[in-house]
């Protein structure tokens, strides 16, 4: 076999960028709950319903995306034609939010699927291509809905049942990143890509607690590949983990020597008030996408933030393999930034 | 330190068993006891007014065979009623098995269901998937009826 010819590898699983890609012009579009949140002021978009004059909910998701991807466009102030490659997901059948909202756009599009992961998935991705030179400019962007998701994953969004404690909710939103070669932002400076992990937990109310064992796995093999400790950031922050999973994956990674309890937030646990009746907390792939591109991306450009890891977790289970009766497998993916 | 599970052959760092009693240690339960006091609280009152329409319709001169039907049709239209004005699910999650287990509960699948899936058309989607939910108590009921129908035709 041809040694690989570079040695931006480390470890297993990580990947350290030479130039590192710069983080530019966030762009964040807001639901009603999220608007009423404790994060509310620093996005840039409220929608004041869920349906947001469209016809369904998915397509309300979708303008969601268009308006986060073009108000990105426009604070770069560039065109689409400009934007080499446009690289999105969501949680719904067929990432169809992803693709509908890059039918109009006519940017070279790469749709992938790691539900909630997919911001970092996305960031990472386009930061490699940025890295090897493919690309000058790439747009990233995801989106979630909460009456799409919960259609789709649980029951109709009217009907009555109770939710246990440790469920969450879905957040509704859409983010959208430029990723750029130069320019004032955070810079990606390595990417730990994770495994999936199962912890086979069946339930698909208990999300957070299925996804923390991918989250552990993940932050777990970035600190041994790249010799760190937890003290080399000021914040870990993961997906959308909630109140029980933020918990179990602070336990798995204590019980491996790494503390990281002191410095360690989830986005989910943050993006609503108790009072909003959430349980667990929020989940989606807009969860991290809001909270990171909306709060701590400023917190990072006010250099009150240095070194961040973001990690955004995806539980990779459909309704079919559910019924079925299979576990719920998961995944999550690291990346370092830097300012 | 690493567990390795041969059966999916990937690097754990803790044991599947261990995470399933840090689950059973660690989620909240459900608070059982306040669940069945507010859910027979409310059944209960579904019940008492269920009653009062009942004696309603008999003091309108109906006689007692008849007055059940109108009875449940109204329970049957405030449930849909109240699943379209979006609060049905609101008092569900209070109140649980006590608006479930009643007409109610039959009521708000069946119109939630056909709510949601107006968007995918009259016919595919609304009349195809307004059963979804609720066929099971009419496939079980029906089971139910005739296995019972068999053994009292036998005794």
């Amino acid at each position: 076999m041809q040694k690989l010819a570079t040695t931006k590898r480390a470890g297993r699983q990580s990947v350290i960028m030479d130039k590192g890609t710069a983080l530019l012009y966030p762009a964040t579009v807001a639901g009603p709950k999220e608007s009423l949140g404790p994060l509310s002021t620093f996005f840039d978009r409220h929608c004041k319903d869920n349906i947001m004059n469209e016809k369904s909910f998915e397509k309300a998701e979708c303008h969601m995306m268009e308006e986060a991807c073009h108000l990105s466009l426009s604070k770069a102030g560039l065109t689409p034609e400009e934007v080499d490659y446009f690289i999105a997901g969501d949680l719904l059948n067929q990432i169809i939010s992803a693709s509908y909202c890059s039918r109009r756009l006519s940017i070279p599009y790469y749709g992938i699927y790691g539900a909630c992961s997919t911001l970092t998935e996305s960031m990472a991705l386009g930061s490699k291509m940025i890295e090897g030179g493919f690309a000058r400019h790439i747009l990233v962007a995801t989106s979630s809905h909460n009456c799409s998701a919960e259609r789709q994953y649980r029951y109709p969004t009217e009907y009555g049942h109770q939710n246990p404690g440790y469920s969450q909710w879905t957040v509704t939103g859409a983010g959208a990143l430029l990723l750029g070669a130069a320019g004032d932002g955070p810079r990606v400076e390595s990417i730990t890509t994770g495994k999936v992990v199962d912890a086979e937990i069946k339930d698909p109310f208990a999300l957070g607690t299925a996804m923390a064992p991918a989250a552990a796995d993940t932050i777990y093999n970035h600190f041994v590949d790249l010799e760190r400790d937890p003290s080399y950031y000021n914040l870990i922050v993961t997906g959308d983990l909630g109140a029980m999973g933020k918990k179990l994956n602070e336990d798995i990674l204590a019980r491996n020597g790494f503390n990281i309890a002191p410095l360690y937030t989830d986005c989910g646990v943050m993006i609503y008030y108790p009072h909003q009746k959430v349980n667990a907390g929020g989940s989606g792939c807009a969860c991290s996408a809001l909270v990171f591109l909306g709060y701590f991306y400023k917190k990072m450009l006010d250099r009150e933030l240095r070194r961040v890891l973001l990690v955004a977790t995806g539980a990779l289970h459909s309704p079919t393999s559910v019924m079925q009766g299979e576990s719920i497998p998961a995944v999550a993916h690291a990346v370092s930034l830097e300012i | 330190m690493i567990y390795s599970s041969p059966d999916k052959g990937a690097h754990f760092l803790v044991d599947r068993r261990w995470v399933s009693e840090w689950t059973g240690f660690k989620h909240p339960r459900p608070p059982v006891f306040k669940n069945a006091v507010s859910a027979f609280l409310f059944g209960g009152l579904v019940c008492l007014l269920g009653q009062l329409v009942l004696e309603l319709f008999l003091s309108l001169g109906m006689p007692q065979q008849q007055a059940g039907n109108p009875t449940v049709a109204i329970f049957i239209f405030a449930a849909a009623l109240l699943t379209g004005l979006g609060v049905f699910d609101s008092i569900a999650q209070v109140a649980g098995a006590g608006v479930a287990i009643p007409v109610t509960g039959f009521a708000n699948s069946v119109t939630a269901m056909a709510i949601e899936f107006r968007r995918e058309g009259l016919v595919q989607g609304t009349a195809s998937k307004m059963f979804a939910l609720a066929g099971p108590v009419i496939v079980f009921g029906v089971v139910t009826a005739f296995v019972i129908g068999i053994i009292s035709a036998i005794l």
